[in-house]
């Protein structure tokens, strides 16, 4: 016992004296929070679209109008050529062009059918979706509307109103779908990149030997050298959680503490791997590009940026085992839908697993003696 | 020049012998690549549902037959009141719930109206947008269906074009954005480490004081990533042409061209952080720090720049990657000609002058 | 294998793959002894020296530390031995003060023990002044010393020294020294690696390495008179290049 506290206080004292890290630890909650929350979303606003109209009539004028008096969209020129509007595509200054063809009023007047195109770039996949479903629901929006208005309703309708909600997030505020991602991003950073290199640091300039050579324990050396970013980490869960309840108003809707006790668990996860790749580096260069590597891919695989529900089935059943899009979709749980403790138990155990079998992959590789 | 070549030859020979960083540098391209084509989208399929259905007639089962054959939802649950309609979303594994008002058929039949109420899980709000907009479609589609047996009302149909990416495939928007990443991380990022670890071991001092020249020191240090980051590129590319068929629609030789500059941006980039450097820890730090992260985040990689906050939109414009990614999806996607992308190119020579310029002076100062 | 060596070697292998780094050496270390393992660069001194410390593992062969096995007793032989590297070891981040408390806690000391301690070496040594200086800002001899010192904090029957006096001008090499005597003095083995031929001069007996073989084993001036030289610089080279 004495033996741990002597380690942590080294390891402290040398962490604490290390003049980049407190800046680092102080401000990267403050600047993950910040930009990353604010820059990541896929919300699309304010697209910019060109119109060709070539009929020049009532229902083509209005029907531009409804586009431009949307939220979504807003007008850049109007021209008489599709491929002087196409060439707003390559210059970025559009992302849509409405075609309307010659005959567009007369024709829906005399045989109930006409044409409007919709020529959008799709170099973003997933935006083009959404600027096609915006699209095509004020056409028919527009198209109800004249239908009622005009002498060619039929006496019989059927319309199916719709209504919807959003739930949990009525404002579909991009920040609250990020911040809890973006914390469990800062806690997985701090448990694997910092505790790796710290211990490849030691192998690299040498003390590692003499520490080897002494009667310390396997085990209290890694427990002294993993339990400082452990509690680190939790320190910048809790700093960072405060930041995004009161400065971006994310909810909280569950309870705090079962998030604390989550991450807990979830950071032997984490923290074992650090160890592990400690285990197989020797320099702090390879660990941190291991590091990177391995977090890169479980993030982008985590369902942080993009939805996990997405991935083909065979990505799905990987990201059943990925640690990180457990925890994330965890966080996303309590926070904004208030889970409880029974809901995450499944998520909980499933850590404590993990946390078992790496901890003792990594301890078992951990030699004293080669 | 043999002094030189001999130079060159032993930083290629460090770099191979350092397998575990050369798998990554190797492997993590590809993994990416095949991660993006393969696994990452905003796209939905199966997405899984709840169905409360008050009125549990022939109509409301084909609306539900129909959205559940649609490819893009998957029933997980039927539930019996609203009550259930909470818990069911706190389990974490529905997005939405699709209500159906008691006697729904028979008020379509009787009144021309009914309504159905869509409950999105917006915690995700894209992925809550698409979920209502295609649910939204399918029920307007059976609404003109049902109606086509009776006096059709006047229809606009809209014909989409969807161009430059005919089957809006993710993969597209990713592979410029995952090309310069790469570049980045080979010049820049292991070319400011590598010279920085020179420093550290004090090794180029005795670099400084042979007869190579510090021009043919930097140089030839630079060569080997410069080699790195071509074979790793044209990796890229060849992947992204034949496995997920993202076009080279203008000239590869503009391209090679642009691609050429902006490695040599990424390059001077490293150079620069060397000079600030004093150490490999701070070299990697301020490569990760100042340079990747904000790249990944800023830089239109993933997130499109347009929508993001103006002030994160104007330091979007000092990061180089951002213009080479605009010139890269110009010339694959687009075939565009210089024409187009003479200003984004300017903007790259001039940064690239700008780093040298001042990695330049650095380094004088450094020798006095 | 003698009963009162407090080292005991028969036949002590270590192969890395077909390279074969110790090639069957065998000698014994009496208590108290101030036992020089003397070779050139890469001659096998280190990597012998890490199988005794219970550092690597050897090949084949049989030794014993302190009465300890060094293939199942490692921890009990790291109990009783202290232990000074090539590279110093200290915390070049931690100060004087703080790498004391450090080491004594790992060995074991008390509280208490490590106070009187500090206070004991830094007076010792004479680095008042930099207690609470941080290692990296000493010069080069201090901290040898000072690396020297706490390899015995714990008072371990043997202490093992790798090359410990590199880069250091003569006097302060006789000053390192001196502190060896000491503590041979107070019944301390000293079991010390060096590439230095003068400093063979020192301890009580010396043994060459050569080629991963122990080539001569005896007291200094037993070499010398062997050999018909008068330093032990030239007992080397008359060992490493037999012909001549």
């Amino acid at each position: 016992m004495r033996t741990i506290l002597v380690i942590l206080k080294k390891e402290f004292l040398q962490i604490f004296r290390n003049r980049a890290m407190i800046p680092l630890i102080v401000f990267m909650p403050l600047f993950q929070l910040l930009i990353l929350s604010n820059a990541a979303t896929y919300e699309i606003k304010n697209i910019k679209f060109n119109v060709v109209d070539l009929d020049q009539s009532y229902f083509s004028r209005e029907l531009v109008s409804k586009f431009t008096a949307s939220n979504y969209f807003i007008l850049n020129e109007t021209s008489f050529s599709v491929e002087k509007a196409l060439e707003s595509f390559k210059t970025y200054d559009a992302r849509l062009i409405v075609y309307i063809p010659k005959n567009f009023e007369r024709d829906f007047r005399t045989s109930g059918k006409s044409e409007v195109q919709f020529l959008i770039n799709a170099e973003d996949a997933s935006a083009a979706g959404i600027i096609n479903n915006y699209a095509v629901n004020i056409t028919r929006q527009y198209n109800s509307e004249i239908v009622t208005k005009s002498s060619v309703i039929p006496e019989k309708t059927s319309l199916i109103n719709i209504y919807y909600s959003n739930w949990y997030n009525p404002e579909l505020d991009y920040r609250t779908y990020m911040v809890p991602g973006i914390l469990v991003a800062l806690v997985t950073l701090i448990g694997s990149f910092l505790s790796g290199m710290n211990i490849v640091k030691e192998k690299e300039i040498g003390t590692i030997e003499q520490l080897n050579v002494t009667p310390i324990k396997k085990y209290q050396f890694i427990i002294g050298k993993l339990l400082p970013f452990w509690i680190i980490g939790i320190v910048e869960l809790i700093i960072g959680l405060n930041l995004g309840l009161f400065i971006f108003g994310v909810p909280l809707l569950g309870s705090p503490f079962l998030i604390l006790l989550l991450a807990s668990v979830y950071m032997f996860v984490v923290l074992g791997i650090g160890l592990l790749i400690s285990t197989v580096t020797h320099t702090q260069q390879q660990a941190m590009f291991i590091a990177w590597f391995f977090m890169v891919l479980f993030m982008l695989m985590g369902g942080i940026f993009t939805p996990v529900e997405s991935m083909p089935d065979w990505a799905q059943t990987i990201a059943y085992f990925n640690p990180i899009a457990q925890f994330n979709g965890a966080m996303r749980m309590i926070m904004l839908k208030g889970s409880q403790l029974k809901d995450v138990i499944p998520v909980l155990s499933f850590f404590a697993v993990y946390a078992v079998v790496i901890m003792s992959l990594a301890v078992w590789r951990y030699r004293k003696t080669e | 020049m043999k002094r030189f070549a001999n130079f060159v030859w032993k930083e290629l020979l460090h770099i191979l012998r350092d397998y575990r960083t050369l798998l990554i540098l190797f492997g993590m391209p590809v993994a990416q690549v095949l991660l993006f084509g393969f696994a990452i989208t905003n796209e939905i399929r199966d997405a899984k549902i709840a169905i409360l259905d008050f009125a549990k007639d022939n109509t409301t089962r084909e609306i539900s037959n129909k959205i559940l054959s649609s490819g893009y939802f998957m029933l997980y649950e039927n539930l019996q009141s609203p009550n259930d309609i909470e818990p069911a979303f706190r389990k974490g594994k529905i997005k939405e719930v699709i209500i159906f008002e008691p006697g729904f058929g028979a008020n379509l039949e009787r009144f021309g109206k009914a309504n159905v109420q869509l409950v999105a899980d917006a915690s995700d709000p894209n992925f809550a947008n698409m979920v209502i907009g295609y649910t939204t479609s399918i029920i307007a589609d059976y609404q003109s269906e049902l109606s086509k047996g009776k006096t059709l009302p006047a229809s606009i149909n809209p014909e989409i074009k969807m161009l430059y990416n005919p089957n809006l495939k993710s993969v597209f928007m990713f592979v410029p954005g995952l090309m310069s990443v790469i570049l980045l991380l080979v010049s820049a990022m292991m070319t400011s480490i590598s010279i920085t670890k020179e420093k550290e071991l004090g090794t180029m001092e005795v670099l400084l004081v042979s007869p190579l020249n510090p021009f043919q020191i930097i140089v030839g240090k630079v060569i080997p990533y410069l080699l790195l980051s071509l074979v790793n590129t044209a990796t890229v590319l060849v992947m992204s042409k034949f496995v997920f068929r993202v076009p080279i629609v203008g000239s590869l030789p503009l391209l090679i061209a642009e691609s050429t500059l902006f490695l040599i941006t990424a390059l001077s980039l490293g150079i620069l952080i060397s000079t600030i450097s004093n150490n490999q820890q701070t070299a990697m730090m301020i490569s990760l720090g100042a340079l990747m992260l904000p790249t990944i985040i800023l830089s239109g990689y993933i997130f499109p720049v347009e929508n993001m906050p103006l002030i994160l939109q104007w330091i979007s414009n000092i990061i180089p990657a951002r213009w080479y990614i605009r010139i890269v999806k110009g010339i694959m996607l687009k075939g565009v000609s210089f024409n187009y992308i003479w200003m984004e190119t300017l903007i790259l020579f001039g940064m690239t002058v700008f780093f040298i310029a001042v990695s330049i002076k650095k380094f004088k100062i450094r020798l006095e | 294998m003698g009963e009162n060596q407090i080292i005991s070697v028969s036949d002590l292998t270590k192969k890395f793959g077909s390279f074969t780094a110790v090639d069957k050496i065998s000698f014994d270390v009496r208590p108290g002894e101030i036992f020089g393992f003397l070779g050139a660069n890469g001659a096998g001194k280190t990597t012998a020296m890490r199988m005794l410390c219970g550092l690597s593992l050897p090949t084949s062969g049989k030794a014993t530390v302190a009465g300890f096995d060094v293939y199942r007793q490692t921890e009990s032989i790291k109990k009783n031995i202290g232990y000074m590297s090539q590279k110093f070891s200290l915390y070049e981040d931690l100060t004087v003060k703080e790498n004391i408390d450090f080491y004594g806690g790992v060995y074991g000391l008390s509280r208490e023990r490590r106070k009187e301690k500090t206070e004991f070496l830094i007076d010792l040594l004479k680095i008042e002044e930099a207690r609470n200086k941080l290692i990296k800002s000493l010069p080069l001899g201090w901290k040898q010393k000072l690396a020297f010192s706490i390899a015995i904090i714990h008072e371990p029957k043997i202490v093992f020294l790798d090359e410990p006096t590199g880069g250091v001008d003569p006097i302060t090499r006789r000053q390192f020294w001196d502190m060896i005597y000491e503590a041979a003095d107070r019944n301390v083995t000293v079991f010390v690696t060096t590439h230095y031929m003068d400093e063979a001069e020192y301890c009580s007996r010396v043994s060459m390495m050569v080629d991963g073989r122990i080539a001569a084993l005896d007291k200094p001036e037993k070499l010398k008179e062997q050999f018909g030289v008068g330093t032990m610089h030239e007992v080397f080279v008359k060992l490493a290049r037999p012909a001549a």
